[in-house]
């Protein structure tokens, strides 16, 4: 492919391209594969081997493409099947066996095989009840379109904004227009983007840089991967924009280590980017130049912050540096750079093409737009999700989520990853945004979204944050160094029993002076899980440290596995799987737990198939 | 494995001898042996002008590295947020029993590490095991169990016949084409 010289010719090419693609739609069948990371682990590679390997034993014609992860994925592997002008059906929870059906049913004899049919697309995703209070802006070609193709992005539309961007707009324009917007940091802090892009324009260096944190650290997010696996191309475009309008001719995508298919996408990416002379010298004939390199990280949570991250990119360890500079005016080696989440920088070209007031129109007055947020822990469809700012927890839990699953009962949403906080059942009517969030002890966030029911200890979730933070806390500042190791050891004795009510006065001086003192946003943060939960789940403390009994069933110290004579069987394999030899019993008899012997692992309760063993 | 310095200028050498390569060269050595060897370290310290103890300080840093070899299969069990909630802690405890190993060590025949991970980013499928970058999804102490001993019983069929390419597994007819870059 020849470098794209001029809009013209990109505008040729988009024709061109979305001419080829809809006729070809129009006369044959397209199978589409979700093949982000979820798709994969959850067997989408075997479905995908299954469907070419029956499809060719049966001679069927299709074209089989795979895109990213489009969001529902507690129902993957997913597999989207389009005929012509046929509304698209989406099969979900496939195995390799139920290949060969919908080959013959659907395919062959034009029969939907409703039985696994999770949803089909006519109109748009609202069809589908997971996405009908969705907003799909940023994911809208997550799971649609190839990641691996910037054809098929440019044929739905990308590439258009950079060239309007280019062409029609001063950088000052652009700056105005994403001011205008209220478009804010979706990394979580929520700084406005378009003030962030005017002080770095405005700064005085040599060169500057813009930079997109793609390090998504938060445990329980993935939000990031899924739009950097499943629409890279947006995020490059977003760059390309923003370095345009603040003048910088050098980018880097900070990618964590653990992502090798977001590493490998946007890698592939870059390179078609460069091929079409969407990135290099004079970029669409524009007298304008930008490089962009990916940097992976290497497992460090820290170096989602960004001065740590930037020193990673400089070729240091990912120490967080004190802000008596902002990275706008001294970034990235000392010169002016605009950082900002890879979800911000894919927000660029949507209000670039449609306008600022079209961006604000979605979200509330503060919290303009819409943002991603994952769903996981005990709640029926775990998955990627996008919804308008403002809309409340019940909403996303219930509506969009399906609730708790089986027999649990709501208790908490966590949000915010380790820097967040957990939200009670009686606040879910919280609209989310950046203001209400923090208002309510937790935060935004990247936007990962927890939820916990009767079955989750509150203090072992506060105790596993900072077990966490202990670890990933680079030890720079004393504060957060110390501080949180000393919250480790108040928490682990509650949760073994051997704490006293004083305990928890020092967890809360001790979780303040932390928030106050620390050098970086890792350790101002790394109280709030604490803080949070003994705001809201006091009883829970004190049913620890009063009644040596853990509510919940989850803290070792305070439970014992039990087995109900009545409902025992002795069928005899908890006995056969026991680590420890603990439990004996005549064989079709009530079996019993040696509680010296038992550690306590929970093997039995797993594979009792007769609901025998309870904890107490 | 014997490491030729010959090897580790060609990694230095995808990049220009700067000091901002420094991570992703310690990066591809992490993947070439799995482990950062001494050597390398030394190596790289040298071609990029830093001291050795800003080399050392690095690897020591960043938890992709270890300055140990690692096992033939690396077991990664994801003690995220939402694995935790799920039961991650009780997978890590079975594997820890079933291998004789604590997180972090290699058993001494070198066949398998045993590592603890903060989030995989797999969280609607937890809990999750990744086997050399090959994720399991709503792993259960028993699955993960049985994922050691299948591969065991197959390393032990090979009869010592050199590691075989991919980990053998229900999972293993994958897709080359859209394979994970493997470690």
């Amino acid at each position: 492919m020849p470098k794209l010289k001029s809009v013209e010719e990109l505008e040729a090419l988009r024709d061109q391209l979305h001419r080829e693609l809809s006729a070809s739609a129009k006369t044959s069948t397209t199978i589409t594969v979700g093949m982000g990371t979820c798709g994969i682990s959850a067997g989408a590679r075997e479905v995908m081997r299954a469907i070419l390997d029956e499809l060719e034993e049966r001679d069927v014609e299709a074209r089989v493409t795979t895109v990213g992860c489009i969001g529902m994925c507690s129902k993957e592997p997913l597999v989207d099947i389009q005929q012509g002008d046929d509304p698209r059906v989406t099969y979900g929870n496939l195995k390799p066996k139920m290949v060969p059906r919908i080959v013959e049913e659907h395919l062959m004899n034009g029969q939907v095989v409703d039985d696994w049919v999770v949803g089909r697309i006519a109109t748009g995703y609202e069809d589908i009840p997971f996405y009908n209070k969705q907003l799909r802006h940023v994911m809208r070609n997550c799971g649609m379109i190839d990641p691996k193709s910037i054809e098929e992005y440019i044929a739905s539309g990308g590439y258009e904004a950079l060239a309007k961007a280019l062409t029609t707009m001063t950088p000052r324009e652009i700056i105005t227009e994403v001011k205008a917007s209220g478009l804010r940091g979706r990394g979580g802090a929520g700084f406005p983007t378009g003030r962030k892009w005017e002080s770095t324009l405005e700064a005085e260096g040599e060169v500057r840089y813009v930079v997109a944190n793609g390090d998504e650290g938060d445990p329980g997010a993935f939000m990031n991967r899924s739009l950097m696996e499943g629409d890279p191309h947006a995020i490059i475009e977003g760059m390309i924009i923003g370095a345009y309008a603040i003048g910088a001719h050098e980018g880097f995508i900070y990618v964590r280590d653990e992502y090798p298919l977001a590493v490998k996408n946007l890698s592939l990416a870059l390179e078609q980017a460069k091929e079409y002379g969407l990135l290099g010298e004079s970029i669409l004939g524009v007298d304008f130049d930008l490089d962009i390199r990916i940097v992976r990280g290497a497992g460090a949570f820290v170096c989602g912050e960004s001065s740590a991250l930037m020193q990673s990119i400089e070729g240091k360890v990912g120490e967080p540096r004190p802000k008596h500079y902002h990275a706008t005016e001294r970034g990235l080696w000392d010169q002016p750079t605009a950082l900002n989440n890879v979800e911000t920088w894919a927000n660029v070209p949507l209000i670039i093409n449609n306008g600022a007031d079209w961006f604000a129109s979605s979200g509330t007055e503060d919290s303009t737009g819409t943002k991603t947020f994952c769903l996981a822990g005990q709640i029926t469809n775990t998955g990627f999700i996008e919804v308008p700012m403002g809309i409340t927890l019940h909403e996303i839990v219930y509506d969009i989520g399906g609730g708790v699953p089986g027999n649990g009962e709501f208790k908490a949403i966590q949000t915010g990853g380790p820097s967040g906080g957990c939200i009670p059942a009686d606040k879910l009517d919280l609209e989310v945004d950046y203001d209400s969030l923090l208002e309510a002890g937790s935060m935004m966030g990247s936007g990962g979204m927890i939820v916990m029911d009767n079955h989750t200890c509150m203090v072992d979730v506060a105790r596993y944050f900072v077990d966490f933070l202990k670890d990933e806390s680079c030890g720079k500042c004393s504060p957060c160094r110390e501080g949180i190791r000393r919250m480790l050891e108040i928490l682990t004795r509650v949760t073994e029993g051997d704490a006293d009510m004083a305990d928890l006065d020092l967890l809360e001086t001790l979780g303040r002076t932390v928030q106050d003192a620390s050098l970086c946003g890792l350790g101002k943060s790394a109280p709030n899980p604490v803080l949070s939960t003994l705001r809201y789940f006091r009883d829970e403390y004190e049913a620890h440290i009063k009644d040596k009994t853990c509510p919940a069933g989850v803290c070792r110290a305070l439970i014992e596995y039990t087995i109900n004579p009545e409902a025992c069987t002795g069928c005899g394999l908890c006995q056969r799987d026991c680590p420890q030899d603990a439990i004996s019993g005549e064989r079709k008899g009530p079996h019993a737990i040696d509680q010296e012997l038992c550690i306590k692992c929970g093997i039995c309760q797993d594979v009792c198939r007769f609901d025998a063993v309870g904890v107490r | 494995m014997t490491v030729e310095l010959e090897r580790i200028n060609e990694i230095i050498d995808c990049y220009s001898a700067e000091r901002m390569h420094a991570l992703a060269i310690l990066e591809d050595i992490q993947r070439e042996y799995n482990f950062l060897p001494r050597k390398a370290l030394e190596q790289t310290a040298k071609r990029l002008g830093v001291t050795e103890g800003e080399i050392y300080r690095m690897a020591t840093f960043f938890k992709s590295f270890s300055l140990h070899p690692k096992g033939e299969y690396v077991f990664k069990v994801c003690l995220g947020t939402a694995c935790h909630v799920m039961g991650g802690p009780r997978i890590l405890e079975s594997l820890e029993r079933e291998l004789g190993i604590k997180a972090g060590e290699t058993t001494p025949d070198g066949k398998f590490s045993l590592e603890a991970v903060r989030c995989l980013g797999a969280c609607a499928l937890g809990p999750v095991v990744v086997v050399n970058e090959e994720p399991y999804a709503h792993t259960t102490p028993d699955r993960a169990v049985k994922l050691v001993r299948s591969i065991a019983a197959d390393e032990a069929e090979a009869d010592g016949d050199g590691p075989p390419d991919e980990t053998p597994s229900a999972r293993s007819a994958a897709d080359p084409s859209s394979a994970l870059p493997s470690g």
